[in-house]
């Protein structure tokens, strides 16, 4: 079994002739799950958080998300014409990867920059390595990665949810009201500083990027795909098993210093990696041992960035070096050829 | 194997042969100090001169050289020019040279100085050597500035120094950082080696135009 069949099943049943003869490598059972449906169903999870978003940022979400759309389609439809290869934006990957890259980026981020971004996300993220399939980095968190790096203050400025108790706004002179995120909040290390209550990171009333505050919607979302079995329960379990463990150590260690598991949980884009981003068909290992090893180095370095870090936030960084790692973790722990043994 | 004409010699450096863009050697300077104009200019420069020097001195003595020493002499001729750039820098453009840091030193390892020797100066005449040395010169220069000006521009919004773009332009901070130079040295040499691909096709075309004809 060649690995790019199984990285990204594409679901073409190879027929043998009438009374022909063939000779085909296995898996010979195969199933009809298209990429477009995968990423139909991606798409599908991905509607109870756009709905959060819209609740919360209103006409930002909005705008985010038509030029990411905008930015990578276009960039797909003429990387494939340049080259002369089928155009592939019917297998809907473009439309996932914009999504989750505006899901990523902050409410206000100007338009340049997201176009910016997204034309980087599909261009250096998946068509230099040759399209789908054969990207080794989840293109939107390249494009992600591309807009931090370079417009680091613009990436960093977050406005404030709209229906947000506090003072009054006097909306008819300012346009927003800039807000620190949660974990932008415990990281000056001042225990005193008064943090969200939990209830509000797990409904999403927080400033942070468009997608990432509401946990219940994206738990929705997670929901559906693992019914669907579109994701499989390994890489979340490692991630946020590993994340909420190696808080849990920390809290308990020095409770004064490190914010409590239920808060890291909740805050920055945590649920958004693990059940979305982290999940990536073509970026992730094979096997199930060894995806939760992807998704417990995912988490590990996601704490270790936020609590020893100097970015607020690690889960893109966490999330772009385990990619780097998962062929080695591919060649470590094969998956077990069906009815055989497990390999060493 | 006939020798090339001294102008191909000159324009094989420049294009053909490009150190950075079509061989891919010399990468450390490359990447390194082409966060400007100024410095990818002066490293050009620097490099320029010895490669020309050393390439007419190994020229000059290239029969006496035994083979199993060759690589000595190579390094103690190019050491000794490297020296003198390096010491004229420090001399006339002394913040220059504090900018560059170690990579005006590190000119005495660019694979660059040494190959040419090896493939040209080793095995013919000063002139042509002379005349390789400028064209391979040149076209390091060459490359180098493409990468200072697009990096400085969209990085800092000048080139040179005087500001081009408009403030209204937020700058490309990554442009400026050691990932800006891999990711602009990737387009560049991506846009070099279509357009060398690209010609057959022309030419192809061109004669089914002349025969439509």
């Amino acid at each position: 079994m060649s690995v790019d069949t199984a990285k990204e099943p594409q679901g073409d049943v190879v027929s043998s002739g009438p009374g022909g003869l063939e000779v085909q490598p296995a898996p010979h059972l195969t199933d009809p799950i298209t990429t477009r449906r995968l990423m139909l169903d991606v798409i599908i999870a991905l509607i109870p958080a756009f709905l959060a978003s819209l609740v919360f940022f209103q006409w930002n979400s909005l705008r985010v998300l038509a030029l990411c759309l905008i930015g990578c389609l276009a960039t797909e439809y003429l990387f494939n014409r340049v080259r002369n290869k089928p155009n592939s934006l019917s297998d809907l990957s473009a439309v996932v990867t914009a999504i989750i890259l505006a899901f990523s980026l902050p409410p206000t981020l100007p338009w340049f920059a997201v176009l910016m971004g997204a034309i980087v996300a599909i261009a250096l993220g998946k068509m230099f390595f040759g399209g789908l399939g054969q990207n080794i980095f989840n293109p939107a968190m390249v494009g992600r990665a591309f807009l931090m790096v370079t417009f680091a203050s613009l990436m960093t400025t977050w406005v404030a949810p709209a229906a947000e108790p506090g003072p009054p706004v006097p909306t008819d002179r300012v346009e927003a009201v800039t807000a620190a995120t949660p974990l932008a909040q415990i990281k000056p290390g001042d225990p005193e500083r008064p943090l969200p209550e939990t209830w509000r990171l797990f409904v999403g009333r927080t400033a942070g990027s468009l997608g990432e505050t509401s946990v219940i919607a994206l738990l929705i979302g997670a929901a559906y795909l693992l019914i669907r079995r579109t994701i499989d329960w390994t890489i979340p379990f490692g991630m946020l098993g590993a994340a909420l463990a190696f808080a849990a150590i920390a809290y308990l260690a020095a409770p004064g210093k490190f914010a409590n598991p239920m808060f890291h949980l909740g805050a920055g884009s945590l649920v958004f990696g693990a059940f979305l981003i982290a999940t990536d068909l073509v970026t992730s290992p094979l096997s199930k041992s060894g995806r939760v090893v992807f998704g417990a180095g995912c988490g590990v370095l996601t704490m270790v960035i936020r609590q020893f870090g100097t970015y607020p936030e690690g889960v893109m960084f966490s999330i772009l070096m385990m990619n780097a790692l998962a062929p080695l973790i591919g060649r470590w722990m094969r998956p077990t050829p069906l009815g055989g043994k497990a390999r060493g | 194997m006939s020798e090339p004409s001294l102008g191909k010699q000159f324009t094989n450096g420049l294009w053909a042969e490009n150190p950075v863009l079509v061989m891919l050697i010399g990468m450390c300077p490359t990447l390194a100090i082409t966060n400007s104009v100024a410095n990818a200019l002066t490293m050009g420069a620097a490099t320029t001169f010895v490669l020309i020097c050393s390439n007419v001195v190994i020229s000059l003595l290239r029969k006496q050289l035994q083979p199993h020493l060759r690589m000595l002499v190579y390094m103690l001729i190019i050491a000794t020019f490297v020296t003198i750039a390096d010491y004229a820098l420090q001399a006339y453009l002394f913040e220059m040279s504090q900018a560059l840091g170690p990579y005006v030193p590190l000119i005495i390892v660019n694979c660059i100085i040494l190959a040419r020797a090896e493939i040209c100066a080793s095995k013919s005449g000063p002139v042509r050597s002379f005349v390789d040395g400028v064209g391979m010169g040149l076209g390091f220069t060459f490359a180098l500035t493409i990468l200072g000006v697009i990096r400085e521009l969209l990085g800092m919004r000048t080139v040179l120094s005087y500001q081009v773009l408009p403030e209204a332009f937020v700058p490309w901070v990554i442009m400026i950082l050691p990932s800006g130079a891999f990711l602009t040295l990737g387009l560049v040499i991506g846009l070099v080696t279509w357009l060398k691909t690209r010609k057959p096709a022309d030419s192809r075309q061109n004669k089914d135009l002349e025969a439509a004809a």
